[in-house]
């Protein structure tokens, strides 16, 4: 249990898919200007990590990897190239499932996160945290904490952005740097400030 | 619009950068600029793919039915990083590894979903492959700048050749070791937002 902790804790703080990896750059940015939108937003993204992880490494483990194809009498195949294609294509449908799963029995949260739902399947934070999954070769349990934390990283880094950008509604930048200038360097000293807890070890 | 080829393939550089005006694509333009040689590689990653997905998909715009476009765009846009992932691997093995995962997430940069949205689907195919290819000489633009200036003053090198005698081998330069962190690539970028917006006030951001 102890391990798992340690492996969400490290996303959040040390290996934060944003700050430290840019990875949802986009919708980082886009999103970033309220903090009632970014809550909604991060919130997406926990939810949608956490189970399109999983998901991705049981296909990985069961379908994809040499040899995973043994229960079906073809021990000789390696379908690791189809990776991306497949990954994508799940999370899409997951995407989409949650989409109508919370429109159907949730419709209060459907109509808060709607608008942001559908845009989540080209943020790179997702397709790229499974990556990171396929790359280290995490398993089930692993990317379960994996996927969370990731989400969680991205959640804590949108909504700080978002609170610092309001409070810079009042500054005075040159007008070259005004919006997305000033944001951009916002961004770096978060950066920086969250190297800070680089060092720690879980 | 009645654009030249010329203006096609330039107007992306400085005019209308997909990355310093319309905020495109920036995930992998941070992440691969500590070293030139790992940033032209994705420029040149990049560009084929804009300009490919581009091309088959204005081929095919009249065949694509309006409410699955995006996912056959995404279907298109997949194999072709596919492709160009398994021909690194196969060729490039150094090169793949350092670009990590950043070849696959290709896929999800916004320039290409953007340019086969925005640009493919309502344009002939010879059009929207030079438009790619432009798109693609933007970004490549923005990212060989940022890979320039970190490298240059974080290790005092360009493409692994040594530009400035580092202090602790007997030089003059002190490296500048903020230039290797993540962190920089976000302020090299401002700045040349910053430029750019200054050369074309039309840029500017409205109160």
């Amino acid at each position: 249990m102890a391990h798992y902790l340690a492996l969400a804790l490290r996303a959040i703080f040390i290996d934060n898919l944003v700050l430290s990896f840019f990875l949802g750059m986009c919708t980082f940015l886009a999103i970033s200007k309220q903090v009632k939108t970014a809550v909604g937003l991060g919130a997406a993204v926990v939810v949608i990590l956490t189970i399109t992880m999983p998901v991705n490494n049981l296909i990985l483990n069961h379908l994809l990897k040499p040899g995973a194809l043994a229960w079906a009498g073809q021990p000789g195949l390696d379908l690791t190239f189809l990776g991306l294609l497949i990954y994508i294509g799940v999370i899409a449908a997951v995407v989409q499932i949650l989409e109508m799963v919370l429109d159907r029995f949730v419709p209060a949260l459907y109509t808060s996160l709607g608008i942001y739902l559908p845009l989540l399947t080209v943020n790179c934070a997702i397709l790229g945290a499974t990556l990171f999954m396929v790359e280290r070769d995490y398993n089930f349990g692993e990317s379960v904490a994996y996927g969370f934390g990731a989400g969680g990283g991205f959640f804590l880094a949108v909504v700080t952005l978002a609170g610092i950008r309001e409070k810079l509604e009042y500054a005075d930048p040159p007008k070259g740097l005004r919006g997305l200038g000033v944001t951009f360097i916002a961004a770096g000293l978060m950066a920086l400030a969250f190297m800070g807890v680089a060092g720690i070890k879980f | 619009m009645a654009e030249t080829g010329t203006e096609l393939l330039f107007r992306a550089i400085l005019h209308r950068n997909p990355i310093a005006l319309l905020v495109l694509g920036i995930c992998s333009a941070l992440a691969v600029t500590g070293r030139m040689s790992t940033a032209l590689v994705m420029a040149v990653c990049l560009t084929l793919v804009t300009a490919c997905s581009s091309l088959f998909i204005s081929l095919l715009r009249d065949w694509i039915p309006n409410t699955v476009r995006i996912g056959i765009q995404i279907t298109i846009i997949a194999t072709l990083v596919i492709l160009v992932d398994q021909i690194l691997k196969a060729f490039f093995y150094d090169l793949a590894k350092q670009l990590s995962i950043y070849v696959g997430l290709i896929i999800t940069n916004c320039i290409v979903m953007g340019r086969a949205e925005g640009f493919a689907m309502s344009n002939p195919p010879l059009k929207a492959f030079v438009d790619g290819i432009g798109n693609g000489l933007g970004y490549g633009f923005i990212l060989l700048t940022v890979a320039f200036w970190r490298e240059l003053l974080g290790n005092g090198t360009l493409f692994g050749h040594q530009v400035l005698p580092l202090a602790v081998r007997g030089g003059w330069y002190e490296a500048n070791g903020l230039m290797l962190l993540p962190a920089s690539a976000f302020f090299i970028i401002a700045l040349i937002i910053w430029l750019l917006r200054t050369i074309y006030p039309a840029q500017q951001e409205k109160e």
